[in-house]
Parts: C-alpha cells; structure tokens; sequence
C-alpha cells in the first residue's frame, strides 16, 4: 500500500541522499497518519484481518487519486545524473551503476530490519506484539505505539522501495506501485509471513524465476503470468511458506 | 437522469456483485470474479465475433467455461482461507491477462473491438432477475444454510458433518457462472474488450460494490453495486452541477477510496445495514474473525 513519494524532476534539486532520507520520512509519518486513521479504528474489530484488507485497498486508492491529481498522469523520472551513469564493470560482465546501488541498498536495509528486530529492545517489543498482543500489553508493552512504528517503518521502507525501483526502471507514475504491491504480497507468501530472511529469499527467488523464465521462453511475455503461477503452487504445496512457521496461515 | 448505458452498466455490476456475494455467503474472500468474467466476456467475444455462433450459444459457453476453470483452480485454493485466498484468487487474474495478451484469436494487448451490439435491455433484467431469484432462493434452503455454517466456523461446519469442501466449490463455481454471464453481457454491450480490463482494478471494484452495500443479505451488493454504478453521473446530474464536477478519472477513484474506507471504518455492515433491524443484523464471518488461539 505504500508506495515511493520520490522527488520529481524540476522540483526542489536536493541532493539525492537528503531527498532520499526526506521522502522516506515523509512516508512513514504518512504511514503513521494512516494508521492512526484507517486501521487503529479496526484493531478491536473481531474481523480485523478482512476490514484491515479493505481499508489498505481504500487507502491504496486515494493515494493513487491524490498522486494522478498532484503529480499528473504523465510519466516523469528522475533527473539524468541523479546517481553516476558509468556502468559499474566486473570482469566480463556490466552493471549500471543505479541497479549496484539498488543492491547495497537492499542489503544494507535489510541487515539493520534484521538487527532491529533481533537484537534491540524495540525489536523484542514489536515480535511480541507479533505473536501476542494482549500479553504484550500485559507485560507493559505500548502496544499502539508499537502499532504506529511498525507503520511508520513499514512505510518508510515502501517509500525507499518506490525510490530505488524508479530509479531502476527509470520511471515514475502513479499507478507503479499496482504490480509491485501485488508482487510485494507475492514474495511474502513465498518467504513465509513474519520473517525477514523468508522476504529476502522470496524477493530473490521471485526475481530469479522471472528472469529465467524470460531467459528460457526467449520473450518476456510469461514472465508475470509465471511468478503467479510459482505463487499459486507455493499457496497450495507449502501454506505457510518457504521458511514461514506453520501456524501463521491457520488464521 | 440515468443514461441508458448507465442502467445497463448498474445492471450488470449487479450481476458481478451477486457473483462475488456467492462466496462471500460461504466465508470465503474469492477475487476471482474478475478474472471470470474476463473469461466470458473473451470467450463470448470470439464465439460470435470469429466462430459465427449464435448470441444464446455463445453466452452458454460464457457460463459453462468459466464453471470449469473454476473447478479446475478451485479444488486447490480453496483450502486457503481469508486474505490468502483472496491473494490467491488475485493472481488467477494476473495469469489470465498474460495469457490473453499472449494468444493470437485474443487481439492481444490491444484486445478486442467492433464486438457486435446483441445485449438487449430484457436480456440483462431476465439475467438479472434469475441471479437474483437464485440468491434469494438459496436464503433457507439446504444449501444456504450449508454456506452460513462454513461461514460461520469451518471447523464446527466440518464436524457437524457438512461437507465443506464441496458446498465451498459449489458457491465458487456458482459465482464464476454468474461472473462470466456478466463478461459476455458487457462485452456485447460496449463493443471493447481488453485484457487489462479483469485485473487487479475490477476485481476490487467487484468487492467494493460488496463491501458497501453490505454483504450479510443478497440485496446489500446490489444496492452496493447501483449506487457506486450511479453515482458519479448522480453527481454531475443538475443537482450539483457546478459544486462537483466529476470529469477526471482520478476523481471517481478518490470518491470510491473515500466512500469504501468510511463504509469500512463506520459502518462495517454495508449500507443495506441502515435499513436492517439491529437485532436481525447477523454477526461478522466467522472466517475473518480472529481464531481462537490454540493454547
């Protein structure tokens, strides 16, 4: 549901580091926002999972209205020199320099989710609040405030993926975060919900499925057909996910 | 003050939306009408536009085809449950429009156009009619009360000896008939089809129409479905001319985002819940509940 609120070209001409670390602030306040509106209301709610599903889908929308509406249908993208455009070249082989930082970038994030969750005090809070909520609170925990952070990251970290992935791509619309957000759903099926490394290997093995589908079909015309078809077939072979525990998809 | 491709439009959202209220009545998040109704309204497109069968024949395979695929993706799936299925039932959706931009007799990605106009205003109130004939004859039945149970708690349902997976298939494959009566419907209607119109897209609009009206009774999505239908020529209507002006499609997506989201935040039964005594107001599906945790 969070999608990039990335600078657009002719805007403010910040560095791209501070519009970087800007724009991720803005999303996750804007997650914040959007938590304490459309899904703090639904928490007590006995149907939670199914009103939390609708009021992202909700949310989903407006934002998309409210980006056609601020930033025009057109597509637009990042100024050319935002990051060097020297391909990075190793051995025999080329990258482009904004697909080796999209990389790092996602390492180094992924290693600080990782090290937030694991061994800080806040990271204890939030899986406890995972597992169990009312015992969580009973033992002291801001359980609402751990809400509001999860949110906050959870958007932050969308905002960064919208970024990077239209740097990637080299392109900025309104509608990019349709796909995305259903492939997003998508690798956290395949990793298993409520684990990080389950994300990153589903991420990868998504990512890997569809280029070797391109690679072997010789087109790119299967490619989205066959990372749902690898959904459907985790879905229905493994619930609960490639490195998931078992008795998240009983819910 | 409702233009006639409106009130043909109202009709045959009502008709997905009694599809999608199908399996909401069983407890199960299917979003799979979409796709469905992508299926019939391809199938009957290329039925009458390139094999010259007559319109009745084409829209029995609209019904009949989307039933088996059904079948075919509903005996795995539908051990899902909640969100799952519904992300599940979404890539169905994925799948079927890259395989239609891939297939030669589809058009492509440019889809199909100059679809012959043979819809007529008495076939979509009889199709209307029947659809709801049927939702309402299932209220009480044998059938119905099947579909409250599983609803309800599959488990118990289970254990009291229904047969759930068969009851759950039965309410899928009913809701793919339905969802691709309405595909070939429209596409005889508006003459264009294209691949990218069963997507991600339709398929919330579906569960949107659901969702507002309110699916605890078979006339909350309809009501859900006219009103959403309506609404946007309601409001460039001379009543409020000059107060909205609903020309832009980024308007009518907000609209939706916002009616859906206060539907959702303060009346989580739909609309038709103003209208229902409180006291007959049934409880949430059991299936979205929060189970009871194993200790």
């Amino acid at each position: 549901m969070s999608r990039g609120v990335g600078p657009l070209p002719g805007g403010f001409q910040l560095p791209f580091w501070l519009a970087t670390a800007l724009a991720m602030l803005v999303a996750g306040l804007l997650g914040i926002l959007l938590d304490r509106i459309a899904f703090a209301p639904l928490r007590k709610r006995p149907d939670t999972h199914f009103s939390g599903m609708i009021s992202s889908i909700a949310v989903a929308l407006i934002f998309e209205a409210l980006a056609t509406a601020l930033f025009l249908p057109q597509r637009s993208q990042f100024p050319s020199g935002t990051v060097p455009t020297r391909p990075l070249v190793i051995g025999t082989g080329s990258l482009p320099f904004s697909r080796v930082l999209v990389i790092v970038v996602a390492l180094v994030l992924v290693v600080l989710l990782t090290v937030l969750l694991r061994f800080t005090k806040l990271g204890k809070a939030i899986r406890a609040v995972a597992e169990n909520p009312k015992a969580a609170r009973l033992l002291g925990i801001n359980v609402e405030a751990i809400y509001s952070f999860s949110f906050f990251l959870s958007s932050a970290l969308g905002g960064a993926a919208g970024i990077f992935y239209g740097l990637a791509v080299s392109r900025l619309d309104p509608t990019m975060g349709r796909t995305v957000e259903l492939k997003g759903l998508a690798v956290i099926i395949l990793g298993g919900m409520g684990s990080v490394p389950g994300a990153v290997l589903g991420g990868y093995l998504l990512g890997l499925t569809e280029v070797l589908s391109v690679a072997l079909t010789n087109t790119s015309n299967y490619r989205d057909a066959i990372a749902f078809v690898l959904l459907f077939l985790i879905l229905v072979l493994r619930p609960s996910g490639l490195l998931g525990a078992r008795r998240v998809r009983e819910a | 003050m409702i233009g006639e491709s409106t009130r043909q439009l109202m009709a045959i959202n009502a008709l997905l939306a009694l599809s999608i209220y199908l399996t909401l009545a069983c407890g199960q998040l299917s979003l799979a009408n979409a796709a469905f109704m992508g299926i019939g309204a391809y199938l009957g497109a290329v039925l009458t536009l390139n094999a010259g069968w007559p319109f009745w024949a084409a829209i029995l395979a609209a019904i009949i085809v989307p039933m088996g695929v059904a079948i075919i993706v509903g005996l795995p799936t539908l051990r899902l449950r909640g969100v799952f299925l519904a992300i599940a039932t979404l890539g169905l959706g994925e799948v079927l429009r890259v395989v239609i931009v891939n297939l030669k007799s589809t058009g492509g990605a440019e889809g199909i156009s100059s679809i012959p106009v043979k819809t007529q205003d008495w076939q979509l109130a009889l199709a209307l009619a029947a659809a709801l004939y049927l939702t309402w004859r299932l209220r009480g039945s044998r059938m119905g009360y099947a579909f409250e149970a599983i609803r309800e708690d599959e488990t118990v349902a289970r254990t009291m000896g229904i047969n759930t997976t068969r009851y759950k298939l039965i309410a899928f494959v009913l809701s793919a008939a339905l969802a691709g009566l309405a595909g070939v419907l429209k596409a005889h209607l508006f003459r264009t089809i294209a691949p990218g119109d069963y997507g991600f897209v339709q398929a919330v609009d579906i569960l949107t129409f659901a969702v507002v009206g309110g699916s605890a009774s078979f006339l909350g999505p309809v009501l859900g479905a006219f009103l959403l239908t309506a609404l946007p020529e309601l409001l460039r209507s001379n009543l409020l001319r000059g107060v909205v002006n609903l020309q832009v499609g980024w308007q009518t997506l907000l609209l939706n985002g916002i009616i859906l989201l206060l539907v959702i935040l303060f009346l989580p039964n739909g609309l038709i819940s103003l209208f229902t005594r409180p006291w007959r107001r049934p409880t949430p599906l059991a299936s979205e509940q929060t189970p009871i945790e194993a200790t």
